[in-house]
């Protein structure tokens, strides 16, 4: 092991039926550091952690732990907790209804026989070492979230622990909480403990980390220090795309231009929903395709979500070709022409028992009303029409929608929205998880869309993807529009500064 | 993406499943209610051939009424299969089960009685005419069927625990409405609904029942309602994000129940032209849940096939008729209905017939399995 190391990681691999989740991925974590481990979806940060922790067996590699040695042999969560890594995870995980010494103890005393009043001493001596705002005797439902998550990381840590693992415990936290929070892993890095801190914001990396860990697509990119390592690099690392690298491609395109004094199809202004993202604008024209983008959990869904009445707007106005409008829920926004094919397919767009049919013509049908079906002639003539023109792979009209590939269920979504002919459709990720052919297409239909005068507004986690289609980007940092693209501006070097927060290379 | 759009990896080609004609009909969701029902006609064509036999007699009236087991069979599911509906869109909608509409029943029933007495429990006359004591029930029992609904769409409260309410207060609730009594109509046009018309043979239940099957088929074809309770059933979040209302749905199909226990409810206080608070309709709600289980619908919601309830409604009653009729005494009758339902339950979980699928496209002469590209 390397010298004040507590866990080293070396050549560990995993696969998935299909997937090869980690190759070759090595990971040293120090005494007394607080190291991120960073990484966009499917980079494999989850995985690691996973194995780390015993909830996954590893194919390959070799785990050492300080203390034990040779190769360390963990084989449940359990086994990783002896051994002295403890997790604390997004969700809470404890029981609202006890009290935080409970919370604290539960589970871990030996004899059957509770001595309650040294267990509320110890947690309330441990509360203050930690410097938690909490009483031992006090319900946990009646403690903020912050401080829930703090008790929780007080749990972790008494367990004689050396490795913290923080899986995005920031998430659901605001900025006070999130200090307060800071402070607390401060206090345990001081103690030696070596924290690995999982999370989606780059600010709060700079603010308290002492080393990244960049994962891409299961693959090991680097280890830095966070001096060495500037932001702008970070995402760039992240993204998988070298700064100066491929800059300018696809600028001849057909890309649609932004007309600065024309009339917008679509605007809001100062517009926040229930989804936690802040006050935004918005416009988009006839004719033109323009995209959210960001890392993610940056908030580029939300806010199409809030344009389309997906999350509650708590505030902000909406207009249509000038005129105000209220869009409180999904069908306000339909009638008005706006279409959304939501980022996850799953959850959100497919109804999975139900037939390829049904699903085209779902959208439409609930336009059209309750007490006016469409006949079975019509909706079958509909399906026909659109499974030929998207050339959707299914067995039947008939067939449920669950039963096909991933990229031809977001073919039938892409229909179902095609079939209500939108004046404003919204695509949240169309080509996450499809294969490269069918992602050629729909790039290409986007733009033939925009040609025949509808707007478009795009989100994709690829750059490149968003470059080839959108004239404008609008561009996201940790729930907040940061800035604006266009024109010359529509570069990757451009778009990753202003990601990361405009800090030039 | 037009033809000229050339698509360098296709997806791959999806298979049809062809098989056999067995095989294709053992998968089909009414294939459970039909062979139970084809079981059941064949041990009663073994056992007793007599079983089949239809007289036509005459009642005490000298009125003339078709009678057999066949008729009792069609006669007693009325109530079952008007219940079956309403639990099939429940179900469907809200991904559980009201197991209120025993008590609902009861509740609806005292409504009846009490609006067609009064305060007097030997009435000479109606105290309103028997159309205004229907409607009176159809509008309390929708109430009771929107107090459930607002619990399970508004309140988002498993189907079963909200229900669990009404289940356990209504019986005492309808007792209330009538002053604990019990009142007796001697009025005989009222025997007209649950028993038969005179001059007409086939007993009056089994013409309600149609009439319900044929409303609830004339929905389903010139409303949205199938599509909108699987949609809710199957995926919510979509749901919401295609403009539907997914509370909305599950609420009105449990208003619907509502509408369905009135109608049920009527027919039972009409059968006897009294009622029993505590011993009326009872566990009526466990056989409308096993119909929908016996149709093939997944109990917790998404797709369904009415036809296949209704029939799984007349399975129960066959059964239930046939097991009397071999002398099993009505204290046992509970016991032998589970061992059937659990080979009819069993033979229609997806397991089992995903491997019975398997072992008769086996048995099925081969046919290669056709393609489409």
């Amino acid at each position: 092991m390397q010298e004040g190391a507590v866990l080293e990681l070396r050549g560990i691999c995993k696969n998935f039926p299909g997937v090869r989740a980690l190759q070759n991925v090595d990971f040293t974590l120090r005494e007394g550091e607080i190291h991120a481990l960073m990484g966009e979806n499917g980079a494999g940060k989850s995985t690691l952690i996973k194995v780390l922790t015993g909830v996954y067996p590893k194919d390959e590699g070799t785990i050492y732990i300080r203390g034990y040695d040779g190769p360390a042999a963990i084989k449940s969560p359990q086994d990783a907790q002896e051994m002295g890594i403890s997790t604390v995870y997004q969700e809470i995980t404890l029981c609202p209804n006890l009290t935080v010494a409970e919370n604290m103890y539960i589970g871990r005393t030996k004899s059957s026989l509770t001595n309650w009043k040294k267990i509320n001493r110890d947690a309330g001596e441990l509360l203050d070492t930690l410097g938690i705002p909490a009483s031992p005797t006090q319900q946990l439902a009646s403690c903020s979230i912050a401080v829930q998550q703090m008790v929780a990381i007080a749990r972790a840590v008494d367990m004689e622990c050396k490795v913290l693992i923080l899986d995005e415990p920031t998430s659901s936290l605001d900025e006070q909480e999130v200090a307060k929070l800071f402070n607390l892993m401060i206090n345990l890095k001081s103690k030696g403990v070596g924290i690995v801190f999982v999370t989606h914001f780059l600010d709060q990396v700079y603010e308290v980390c002492d080393r990244i860990t960049v994962l891409r697509d299961g693959q090991l990119v680097g280890e830095y220090v966070i001096e060495d390592l500037p932001r702008v690099l970070l995402v760039s690392k992240m993204l998988g795309k070298e700064l100066d690298d491929l800059d300018g491609v696809g600028k001849a395109d057909a890309r649609v231009g932004y007309d600065a004094g024309g009339v917008s199809v679509m605007e809001a202004s100062q517009l926040v929903s229930t989804a936690g993202i802040k006050p935004f604008d918005f416009s988009i024209q006839k004719g033109e395709v323009n995209g959210f983008t960001g890392l993610l959990g940056s908030g580029r869904s939300e806010c199409v979500r809030a344009l389309f009445g997906a999350d509650r707007a708590i505030g902000g106005t909406l207009s249509m070709n000038g005129k105000k409008v209220r869009i409180s829920k999904p069908l306000d926004a339909m009638k008005h022409g706006i279409g959304y094919l939501p980022e996850d397919r799953k959850r959100d767009g497919i109804v999975g028992d139900l037939s390829v049919r049904d699903n085209i013509i779902l959208a439409l049908q609930v336009m059209k009303g309750f007490f006016r079906p469409f006949t079975r002639a019509q909706a079958e003539a509909f399906a026909d029409e659109y499974i030929k023109l998207l050339d959707i792979k299914t067995a039947s009209a008939d067939t449920p929608v669950k039963s096909l590939s991933g990229g031809n269920q977001q073919k039938v979504i892409l229909a179902r929205w095609l079939l209500t002919n939108p004046v404003f459709l919204i695509l949240d990720e169309p080509t996450r998880g499809i294969d490269i052919g069918t992602k050629l297409e729909i790039q290409k239909l986007v733009l033939k869309l925009a040609a025949q005068g509808k707007s478009v507004t795009f989100i994709s986690s690829e750059i490149d993807e968003m470059l080839r289609t959108c004239s404008r980007l609008i561009v996201m940092r940790d729930r907040k529009v940061v800035g604006e693209l266009t024109g010359d501006d529509l570069t990757q070097n451009k778009i990753m500064t202003t990601i990361a927060g405009g800090e030039n290379p | 993406m037009t033809t000229s759009t050339k698509t360098p990896i296709q997806a791959p080609p999806q298979r049809v499943k062809t098989g056999s004609l067995l095989s294709r009909l053992t998968r089909h969701q009414i294939f459970i209610p039909i062979a139970a029902l084809l079981i059941l006609v064949v041990f009663n064509l073994i056992a007793d051939p007599s079983f089949f036999t239809i007289s036509l007699d005459h009642n005490s009236a000298g009125n003339p009424v078709l009678s057999g087991y066949l008729i009792t069979i069609l006669d007693n599911a009325s109530e079952l299969v008007i219940l079956a509906i309403g639990m099939t869109l429940v179900t469907a909608a809200s991904g559980g089960q009201d197991i209120s509409v025993g008590a609902a029943i009861a509740i609806g029933g005292s409504v009846v009685l009490r609006v067609l007495c009064g305060t007097d429990s030997r009435p000479e006359v109606l105290h309103a005419p028997i159309i205004v004591a229907f409607l009176v029930c159809c509008l309390v029992s929708m109430l009771f069927g929107a107090f459930n609904g607002v619990l399970v769409a508004y309140f988002k409260i498993q189907p079963m625990v909200a229900t669990l309410i009404l289940f356990t207060a209504g019986r005492s609730i309808a007792a209330w409405i009538n002053n604990n009594e019990l009142p007796i109509i001697s009025d005989a046009t009222f025997g007209y609904f649950g028993n038969f018309i005179p001059g007409i043979p086939i007993p009056t239940p089994v013409f309600i029942a149609v009439v319900c099957m044929i409303v609830i088929a004339a929905v389903l074809k010139f409303t949205n309602l199938g599509l909108y309770t699987q949609s809710v059933g199957i995926n919510a979040h979509s749901s919401r994000l295609n403009g539907i209302d997914p509370a909305f749905i599950k609420f009105i199909t449990y208003v619907i129940m509502g509408l369905c226990v009135a109608v049920a409810g009527f027919i039972k206080v009409s059968r006897f032209s009294t009622i029993n608070y505590s011993v009326v309709a009872k566990d009526i709600e466990m056989d409308a849940i096993l119909a929908v289980a016996l149709g093939g619908s997944a109990l917790s919601g998404g797709k369904f096939n009415m036809t296949a309830s209704i029939l799984g409604a007349y399975v129960i009653q066959f059964l239930t008729t046939t097991l009397f009729k071999f002398n099993v005494v009505s204290s046992a009758l509970p016991a032998y209905k589970a061992v059937v339902v659990i080979l009819l339950v069993v033979l229609s979980a997806p397991v089992v017939r995903e491997r019975l699928g398997i072992l008769a496209r086996r048995f099925s002469p081969a046919k290669p399995a056709k393609e489409v590209g």
